[in-house]
């Protein structure tokens, strides 16, 4: 146990602002998530491995000289055709069928990736370099790394282009329809495969500007997916499906949680802390609707 | 039609059947001594795994082209069967148990990290195989009493010792206040254990001491800690991974601290990753180029570093180095032994006392080499953003001064 946060207030500032700023980056992946699980009920397990793989592709562009910061345009575009691929290759196979067995084919999913990116980009640890400065606050007792800021501001950006775009086009309508009710959508003439496709997609493609962030801010390694697959599930059930302010706000709560854990507890219950917080409020969940259910009766 | 093929098949596959046992009906083969070992080529440790099977062919290839061994007055060559332990611990097991019963190899080299090593030692001294590794350094290999186990580097409690002890000499012999965050692992907790020893023989004071995870990709925590309490010295172990993470938000979040050391610097290429950035940070190596240790077969460190780039195609890390110097000790007990019976090889191997290009190698009872210290480099950049490792402790072996301490990221 750790009470520096006490004795020191600037830690306080410091851990509250490094944890909303990662939270709206998990939030970014959460909303893609959620997204997904409520337009096709599909949990998927191999999300933080699509969100490394989007790094990767941020890493091999800075490779050759391209500013990774361009990664945030690039990489969800490859991302959205690698999402359409494993949507028609395994997803639409699994997507009406129950959730366990989307679990399984996804779990599949993420095995996969782990051991194909291990394969082609090798198992050392990367990173990009953007090369951003750094931002000092408060007589420079709380420091920001622009390249967190930078994260952050497109974490946003693309959350709000999003939201416009699921409530104005066409596609977007669609998706919300089918979410609602696929049968009365497909009644009603939506082509739900399509849907489904351009679901996955564009979930994969938030996904690869997270990854790109993640390679800029932090580091990247083929085995790492997993910590953001469950931070973004947790995220998700949470705010619930389909709540786009919750899924930012639980975001962000959860990152300052995460900062404090660090803290308090010690770095080394960081992740740990994630885990034990989820069962936590599944329990608090289960809990709670037992509760209403002996209500009813 | 179907019966023929069906025949052929068959005979061809009782063919290869008898052609692969022949092969691998091991130990010695004609005048070849085949030794056995699992590397990670794959899974998690793959790349250091390659670094280690590249240095092993380079000794075989060198030690077979400069006359072999002799053993009884007949000259032998080496052969290596290799397996891919897939980074996994119990897959490592598996393989050192079919090494020994199925292709019965009588003598081992080890795997790549010490949780691998520590999976397949239990397995070569139930049997007696010799086992000459190269790669695990964990303290706890050499505390279990193993007598077949020989390890040709120093024991991970020795890395960052000396920079502990650098630091306390440049500040008056005077205890000095320590910062540390190491990774939750066997390797890193056993390089704590050693900065623990280290303090409190100097008198150091320990004032912050993280462990970090093993998906580590933030420790801004421990760095917001570092910059309110101002430490003498800033230790991080946690695999490549730890050292990229380090520089990466040391240099982000302009973290002045005197001194800061740190293992797998070597492995993580720091400066080509980070650059200028990256410049002034001390790391724990076992080896260096520009040591000036000498053998026989690869002359010394520049002559092995420029034959291994020629051979792979990149510069040699340490990890390479110490698996070729795992040949040499071999090569070295099987002419002394005069035998290929095992105890009389073991014997041999316990009473190793010879100097490679890697550096001097002798055992102690539980196995680790005791005679080879570990040394530091800074990395040192010019002006047009060139970085260079720099050997600067221990000074004997020193081949540039330490820059201490370390200049403030606003004067830089």
């Amino acid at each position: 146990m750790d009470f520096m946060v006490f004795q020191y207030p600037m830690i306080t500032v410091q851990a509250c602002l490094d944890g909303i700023l990662l939270g709206i980056l998990f939030a970014l992946i959460a909303y893609g998530m959620a997204l997904q699980w409520g337009v096709m009920n599909i949990i998927n397990i191999a999300q933080g491995d699509l969100v490394i793989l989007g790094g990767y592709i941020a890493y091999f562009m800075y490779l050759y000289g391209i500013h990774p910061a361009w990664g945030v345009i690039v990489s969800p575009i490859i991302m959205y055709f690698i999402g359409i691929g494993i949507y028609k290759l395994v997803i639409n196979k699994v997507v009406d069928r129950d959730l366990f067995i989307s679990i399984l084919a996804t779990f599949g999913i993420s095995i996969l990736f782990m051991q194909l990116m291990n394969f082609a980009f090798g198992a050392d640890v990367v990173l990009a370099n953007s090369g951003y400065g750094t931002t000092f606050l408060f007589d420079s007792n709380v420091v920001l790394p622009n390249s967190k800021i930078f994260s952050a501001f497109v974490s946003i950006v693309f959350a709000i282009c999003l939201v416009i775009y699921m409530k104005k086009s066409k596609l977007g309508r669609a998706i919300r329809a089918t979410a609602q009710n696929a049968r009365a959508a497909k009644i009603l003439g939506v082509d739900t495969e399509k849907v489904y496709a351009a679901t996955f997609g564009i979930n994969a493609a938030l996904c690869g500007v997270a990854g790109a962030l993640i390679s800029i801010t932090f580091t990247i390694h083929p085995y790492m997916g997993l910590p953001y697959t469950i931070r973004s599930f947790m995220i998700v059930i949470v705010a619930g499906l389909g709540n786009l302010p919750g899924v930012a706000l639980s975001g962000m709560g959860l990152g300052v949680f995460e900062e404090f854990a660090d803290y308090i507890l010690g770095t080394e219950f960081r992740i740990g802390s994630v885990f034990l917080l989820l069962v936590l409020i599944l329990v608090y969940r289960r809990f709670k609707l037992s509760r209403k259910r002996e209500y009813l009766k | 039609m179907k019966i023929k093929n069906f025949i052929i098949t068959f005979v061809s596959a009782i063919a290869l059947l008898l052609s692969t046992s022949v092969v691998s009906f091991a130990k010695v083969v004609g005048d070849k001594i085949v030794l056995g070992a699992a590397v990670s080529l794959t899974g998690k440790y793959s790349s250091n795994g390659v670094h280690t099977q590249n240095g092993y062919n380079m000794a075989v290839d060198r030690i077979n082209s400069m006359g072999g061994i002799k053993v009884g007055g007949k000259t032998y060559k080496f052969d290596i069967i290799y397996y891919d332990d897939e980074s996994n611990p119990k897959r490592a097991a598996q393989l050192a148990e079919r090494l020994i019963s199925q292709d019965k190899v009588e003598f081992m080299l080890g795997p790549y990290s010490s949780g691998l090593t520590k999976a397949m030692a239990p397995v070569t001294e139930k049997y007696g195989v010799p086992m000459v590794e190269a790669n695990g350094a964990s303290r706890s290999l050499f505390t279990k009493g193993y007598k077949y186990l020989f390890a040709v580097l120093a024991p991970a409690n020795l890395y960052l010792d000396v920079a502990i002890r650098t630091a306390v000499e440049l500040n008056g012999g005077k205890g000095v206040k320590i910062a540390q965050a190491f990774e939750q692992d066997a390797f890193s907790q056993d390089v704590r254990l050693g900065i623990l020893d280290a303090a409190k023989e100097t008198g150091s004071e320990i004032i912050i001491d993280d462990k970090l995870p093993k998906e580590l990709n933030d420790m801004a925590a421990t760095l917001v800690k570092v910059k309110q309490m101002k430490p003498d010295v800033l230790v991080v172990s946690g695999h490549t991974k730890g050292a990229l993470t380090a520089i990466r938000q040391i240099s982000e979040m302009k973290v002045d601290v005197p001194m800061l050391a740190m293992t797998h610097c070597d492995a993580a290429k720091l400066s080509k990753q980070h650059g200028k950035n990256s410049q002034y940070a001390l790391c724990a190596s076992q080896w260096h180029k520009t040591l000036t240790y000498k053998d026989k077969w690869f002359k010394d460190g520049m002559t092995y570093d420029a034959d291994f780039t020629k051979m792979f195609g990149y510069a040699p890390p340490y990890q390479a180095a110490e698996s070729s110097a795992a040949l040499l000790v071999f090569k070295d007990a099987f002419e002394r032994a005069n035998s290929f019976d095992q105890k009389k090889v073991r014997d041999a191997l316990a009473a190793t006392d010879m100097q490679t290009f890697y550096g001097n190698i002798k055992f102690a009872p539980g196995g680790q080499n005791v005679s080879k210290p570990m040394v530091l480099f800074q990395v040192i950049c010019d002006s047009s953003g060139k970085c260079e490792n720099k050997v600067v402790a221990p000074l004997k072996w020193a081949s540039a001064k330490l820059i201490h301490p370390v200049p403030k990221w606003s004067e830089r």
